[in-house]
């Protein structure tokens, strides 16, 4: 087996060739801005400046609204999973594709969207005063942010863990009910630890692009709250330091690799705890 | 084995697709035309291809900065430009731009002396640069929300409609009128003014509902807010969609806008660009392009044409009272720009 | 009984999450019939954009060019990144982490890092055009690919292969018909996510497009100064009833693969 399996990591060329063509270089090219001053001399002040009060602000502002939204997300997808893989499975599919469709659409046009129903004057507000709740205005806080990320990658979340939840063998969770186990045992001692990678491959796809989604911050956040998104934005295109901006992007980069390996780590060890 | 199969029709299909993507132009016959989104009526850009049997290859962006990023980069030939006061000063400092034959035009008299007056703040020579729309900056208010009529910035200052205000979410929008409002040159590099300029803005900030760019207006007209900061050529929409709604340049002045088209320095055939440029000024098009866009044309001949109810309209084209306060945005000075940028990220954390 | 109330609640869980991702849909449908150009006035009932949007050009290269680069782009990346997938697991420890750190890379920067930074480097080599955007939305589809497709390597059945190796049949035919059915599921939502992602990007094809080549967002975002073309919000519609209709079908249609899988 060990073989066969070592002959397989060939499998993996075309792709590195492609990562090194189009990711490492292009990420050589970011660094290499991120090194140097404006005027070519070589500096760390561009990467360090994620240190600076504001910067860092932002990081944590956005660090809060990535982490509240991937665990939201991870809360809402498991019981629809558990939901959705109770319908027959010709159903599940159909469920599925539900769920992506309106990812179809326009995403720019989706925010705005969801700007007209979260708007003093919108359609949550009309809702919400007719049950005689006033007072009740959310437009322009970092919870409309939130809602914003979490409807733009909850499906992120759930296709992910789905194909995880489905793979698992019925007849496992078969024989733990007919030895007794309770649901919640079943979910936690088996559902669960199987549909870790599922669950790892879905954090990342959530939590990372919510840190950088500025164009959310900047329609629901009604400019007034900046993520760290924002601000490499700012860099490049207003500033067009693109200097400043690569350094903090670099900045972002690394603190975010280290958080993931140290996430990574761990969903490993817990991986082998279960088996 | 299988690996490399995959890696040689992958490569195959890449490069299929790039080849058959990449199909050269004649440059004598082709114009790269480089605008602002929905600047220009498409039925004009064929029908000049009809007319002059020239080719254009049309693009749009949403900024100046994103434009002059990619027109930087160099891997596009653009040979024409059309961007903003600011930006055009930048590009003839920085040598990109050449200089536009005006003895190749027939309609260039059609464009106002008024505007070749505000082309000389960036262009003093009037050699790289045509006039193509332009406008002012002020607020749009909700007249049935307000106690008494509008007439100043301080109405954005002073507290009275905290949480129902919409500023622009742009360094420069924002900085210029607060720059008018405390008296001073919106293009001022003194530090002491321009940090005046932040502490007002940071005092401010609770009464800003939203730092917005492209939804301002439409915030106003949904009710949302009962004013907003925009550019005149929103301000038409917004009392069309909504009769309330009031445009007005405060009596402190305002920044004036020019929007003008450049031939790029690496222009390959330059007697075509001044075609299209002539050709656009031609009285046909300028209407049918006016009606298309609705900004304040800088043509006369358009607004001799248009219907009374337009050429009167004081948001669309202002007294020369209005816009002798205004000045039009020229600062290009890196220190400054970087100090305004600074103090922008430091008003958006607090 | 008790088992007719969780059905029920399931179903209403399902119903509400539908609801929230329907919602801003929903808005989008009711816009394309509003005969105002603005989209915060209601102007009464028309039918008007969707007559006009079949007279628009533009629209229509568009919507080709959006379709075309969508498919070509997830496709491609579909047969790189399985393939990387299947690969990089095999891979020693170290390697495998470093590959997947790498394939993090385009989801860690932002986009517009991603796209100047790949403007940059492909114009030392090509103008921009079609195939340069193809090129960039296949980078940042590839790692969407990986992610999909790696959990199910990881739960994969390896001893059915070398079963089916070991009756005699050959390296290829137990690959595709042993391995392969294994992947399916993840390699779909790889396919759906990719084919999604590249719809959707704006920033990253903005800088890596030529002149004359336009996309629905790149579109979209010009025309937000201005107003969004009700035009735009008429296609958003059709392009969802087309797919929602095709979806009934095929649901449908009496399912084959339901004999062939085990629901958990």
């Amino acid at each position: 087996m060990d073989k066969i399996l070592g002959k397989r990591s060939a499998l993996a060329g075309p792709y590195v060739i492609w990562a090194v063509g189009f990711t490492v270089i292009p990420l050589l090219v970011i660094i290499k801005y991120a090194l140097f001053d404006r005027s070519g001399a070589f500096t760390l002040s561009n990467i360090l400046a994620i240190f600076d009060p504001v910067h860092l602000r932002a990081l944590v502002f956005s660090l809060e609204i990535a982490l509240g939204c991937t665990a939201i997300c991870i809360i809402l997808a498991y019981p629809l999973v558990l939901a959705i893989s109770r319908l027959r499975f010709a159903r599940s599919g159909f469920m599925l594709v539900i769920l992506i469709l309106p990812m179809w659409m326009n995403f720019i046009l989706k925010l705005l969207a969801w700007q007209m129903i979260l708007s003093s004057n919108g359609v949550l507000n009309m809702i919400i005063s007719a049950l005689g709740i006033t007072g009740f205005d959310i437009s322009n806080t970092p919870l409309s942010i939130m809602i914003g990320v979490i409807y733009e990658y909850f499906p992120y979340m759930v296709l992910p863990v789905f194909d995880a939840v489905v793979a698992i063998d019925a007849d496992v969770i078969e024989a733990a009910r007919d030895l007794g186990a309770k649901k919640s045992t079943v979910f936690w001692k088996i559902i669960f630890p199987l549909s870790l990678p599922g669950l790892m491959s879905g954090i990342t796809m959530v939590f990372v692009p919510s840190m950088t989604s500025f164009v959310t911050a900047d329609i629901l956040g009604g400019g007034k709250l900046q993520l760290v998104g924002n601000i490499i934005e700012q860099e490049f295109i207003q500033s067009m330091n693109w200097n400043l901006g690569s350094g903090l992007s670099v900045a972002l980069m690394i603190f975010i690799l280290i958080s993931m390996t140290f996430t990574v780590n761990r969903n490993e060890r817990e991986e082998e705890e279960a088996w | 084995m299988k690996g490399r199969k995959t890696i040689a029709l992958i490569l195959a299909v890449v490069l299929a697709v790039c080849l058959s993507a990449c199909g050269k132009d004649d440059p004598e016959k082709t114009l790269t035309v480089f605008n602002y989104g929905e600047y220009l009526d498409p039925a004009m850009i064929r029908l000049f291809m009809k007319e002059t049997g020239i080719k254009i290859k049309y693009e749009e962006a949403a900024t100046p900065e994103e434009m002059y990023t990619k027109f930087k980069a160099g891997a596009v030939g653009y040979d024409l430009l059309c961007t903003s006061d600011y930006m055009l000063k930048r590009l003839i400092d920085e040598n990109e731009l050449k200089e536009i034959d005006y003895s190749l035009f027939h309609y260039k008299d059609n464009i106002g002396k008024k505007y070749w007056d505000f082309t000389k703040s960036f262009d003093p020579e009037i050699k790289y640069t045509m006039p193509y729309f332009w406008g002012t900056v002020g607020i749009l208010y909700d007249t049935s929300k307000v106690s008494k009529k509008i007439d100043s910035w301080d109405v954005l200052f002073n507290g009275e409609y905290s949480g129902k205000i919409v500023m622009q979410n742009s360094v420069r929008d924002a900085f210029m009128i607060t720059e008018k409002y405390l008296g001073y040159s919106l293009n001022t590099t003194d530090r002491d003014e321009i940090q005046k300029a932040y502490e007002t803005l940071l005092k401010q900030k609770p009464d800003v509902q939203a730092y917005l760019v492209d939804e301002a207006r439409d915030e106003v007209v949904a009710g949302n807010a009962v004013m907003a900061v925009v550019y005149s050529g929103e301000a038409y929409l917004g009392h069309k969609y909504n009769p309330d709604l009031e445009y007005v340049v405060p009596k402190e002045g305002s920044n004036v806008w020019l929007d003008s088209w450049c031939i790029t320095k690496n222009c390959r055939n330059t007697e075509a660009a001044c075609r299209f440029l002539d050709f656009l000024c031609r009285d046909d098009v300028a209407l049918k392009n006016f009606e298309y866009i609705y900004y304040s044309t800088p043509n006369e001949t358009v607004k001799d044409n248009l219907p009374p109810e337009d050429r009167n309209d004081k948001s669309m084209f202002p007294d020369d009272s209005v816009t002798e306060n205004c000045e039009v945005n020229t600062l290009t000075d890196p220190e400054t720009n970087e100090l305004l940028n600074r103090l922008w990220k430091d008003l958006k954390a607090n | 009984m008790v088992e007719k109330l969780k059905n029920l609640i399931s179903r209403l869980y399902i119903f509400l999450i539908i609801l929230f991702l329907y919602a801003p849909i929903a808005v989008l449908i009711i816009l394309s019939f509003n005969d105002s150009r603005s989209r915060v006035r209601w102007g009464g009932f028309t039918f008007r954009w969707y007559v006009t949007l079949l007279h628009s050009s533009q629209i229509r290269a568009a919507l080709g060019t959006t379709f075309l680069l969508a498919f070509l782009s997830a496709f491609i990346s579909l047969l790189i990144g399985t393939a990387a997938a299947l690969g990089i697991y095999s891979m020693k420890k170290r390697n495998h982490k470093l590959m997947m750190m790498i394939t993090n890379i385009p989801m860690l920067n932002a986009d517009i890092v991603t796209g100047i930074a790949l403007m940059l480097w492909i114009i030392q080599f090509m103008p921009l055009g079609f195939g340069s955007v193809l090129i960039a939305h296949i980078t940042f589809n590839i790692p969407y690919v990986i992610l999909a497709v790696m959990p199910k390597v990881k739960t994969m059945n390896i001893s059915i292969y070398n079963a089916g190796r070991d009756l005699g049949a050959g390296p290829l035919r137990a690959f595709f018909e042993l391995m392969l059915p294994q992947l399916s599921g993840g390699m779909i939502s790889g396919f759906f996510m990719a084919f999604t992602m590249s719809m959707d990007d704006f920033v990253i094809t903005y800088f890596t497009k030529g002149a004359g080549v336009n996309t629905l967002s790149t579109m979209i975002y010009g025309e937000i100064k201005k107003g969004i073309k009700p035009e735009i919000y008429a296609l958003s519609t059709i392009i969802f009833v087309f797919v929602l209709v095709i979806l009934m079908i095929v649901n449908n249609m009496p399912a084959r693969e339901k004999a062939n899988r085990k629901v958990a």
